[in-house]
């Protein structure tokens, strides 16, 4: 498998290095991959899934409104940025697959190269409380 | 594919006599393939490259990884660049922002150097390189950024199914999740992968290595695991330290070769050394 962009391999080592929740993915949407502080959030490990290709984690990372009613796609500042190629921030909760339900706010940038090549995406999450 | 070294020293020229094995110019080396003439960073080595070109070359390629200083400071005083019958091209990383160009004419203007670039016989050619692939004569070239402050290229260049790999100027461990166990998620592995030759940055030892992290070099150490994990069948570690003699140099490969049950050649690079491909 080629290596990634240096652009994408700096941001993993940037969220790596975080204490608050971060995830990383490519210019479709595909997870590359998110730090320790977000596998509360999914209740999974990265050890053990590595990246996840958008349909398979848009399958566990379920947000929705405070009524618990799902969130369409492009509500989602994730989304947004990848189409917009802008940031964008947002709140919404989340279900892990342990069964947690969390607050967060996230703000999402997208990563550009130095060639103005669009790499992809990261977002920064904030636990705004825990239910 | 021909590569002879002019310089391989890093940061700053070490002339003297305690260093004349390993040799004292900064970053240079000739790439020769055919009628093709690549030159790998104008570092002062290219001063005496320039000396020996022979009058039948007439175009001449310039590779630059970066502009630090170390890298550049021999540009001025080439002398293909005084002779209006060769045309030289200038590669250098794109920066976004400001164009190579106007980043090397900071070069050539005062203070750092009396002649500008717009009273050269030839205007030299500059070109802007990205993460891409190009083919100069004979030679196919690919570059990429790696992990170096500021925009910094590394190099790969293929002829004859032969492959020359340089990163002269590389912190690996800084640019790398899990080193040296994940390739897809390393700097440089696809400049390196499977190469003949690999040169790179070895420029510190471990211990040094701990108080300079961020700087933009490697240890020893990780220049030979980045070899390993690149399955390269030579590594020429570049970048010796301007305060390294050559016995400290000696010295430092004996440790680094110690714990080593390699499955390639390792080696420290010197001036004058000549690769057949």
């Amino acid at each position: 498998m080629p290596a990634q962009p240096l652009e994408l391999i700096l941001a993993r080592q940037f969220g790596d290095s975080l204490s608050l929740p971060m995830f990383l993915v490519d210019p479709d949407g595909n997870l590359l991959f998110y730090n320790e502080p977000a596998e509360s959030i999914f209740g999974l490990k990265f050890n053990e899934t590595g990246g996840m290709r958008l349909e398979e984690w848009a399958t566990i990372f379920k947000p929705t409104d405070h009524a618990g009613n799902p969130l369409a796609p492009d509500h989602l500042p994730l989304v947004k940025t990848l189409s917009s190629k802008l940031p964008a921030n947002g709140e919404f909760y989340v279900d892990s697959l342990i069964g947690v339900r969390t607050l967060i706010s996230v703000s999402t940038f997208p990563i550009m190269g130095k060639t103005k090549r669009f790499l992809g995406a990261m977002a920064i999450f904030l636990k705004s409380q825990e239910l | 594919m021909r590569a002879r070294i002019w310089g391989c020293r890093g940061s700053l020229p070490a002339p003297g006599p305690e260093n004349h094995r390993y040799g004292g110019n900064t970053s240079c080396i000739q790439v020769t393939e055919g009628d093709t003439c690549l030159i790998l960073d104008a570092g002062s080595g290219i001063m005496r490259l320039g000396r020996f070109l022979g009058p039948d070359v007439k175009e001449v390629h310039i590779l630059l990884t970066h502009l630090h200083i170390d890298h550049t400071m021999g540009l001025g005083f080439f002398q293909p660049l005084y002779n209006p019958n060769v045309k030289v091209h200038l590669w250098g990383p794109t920066a976004g922002q400001e164009s190579l160009l106007h980043r090397l004419r900071r070069y050539f203007s005062p203070p750092l150097f009396p002649v500008k670039m717009s009273e050269l016989p030839q205007h030299p050619e500059v070109h802007e390189l990205g993460d891409e692939e190009l083919t100069i004569g004979n030679i196919k070239i690919r570059s990429q950024f790696i992990c170096h402050p500021g925009p910094t290229l590394g190099y790969r260049l293929t002829a004859n199914q032969k492959t020359i790999a340089y990163l002269p100027d590389h912190e690996v461990l800084l640019g790398s999740s899990d080193f040296p166990n994940d390739p897809e998620w390393t700097s440089g592995f696809d400049l390196a992968n499977g190469a003949d030759i690999l040169f790179h940055d070895g420029a510190y030892t471990s211990k040094e290595y701990v108080g300079k992290m961020g700087w933009g070099h490697s240890s020893i150490r990780d220049a030979v695991l980045f070899g390993k994990m690149c399955k390269v069948k030579k590594l020429s570690i570049f970048h010796h330290e301007p305060t390294r003699t050559d016995d400290q140099i000696d010295l430092l490969y004996k440790e680094a070769l110690r714990d080593g049950n390699f499955q390639f050649q390792v080696e420290m690079c010197a001036e004058g050394n000549v690769y057949e491909m």
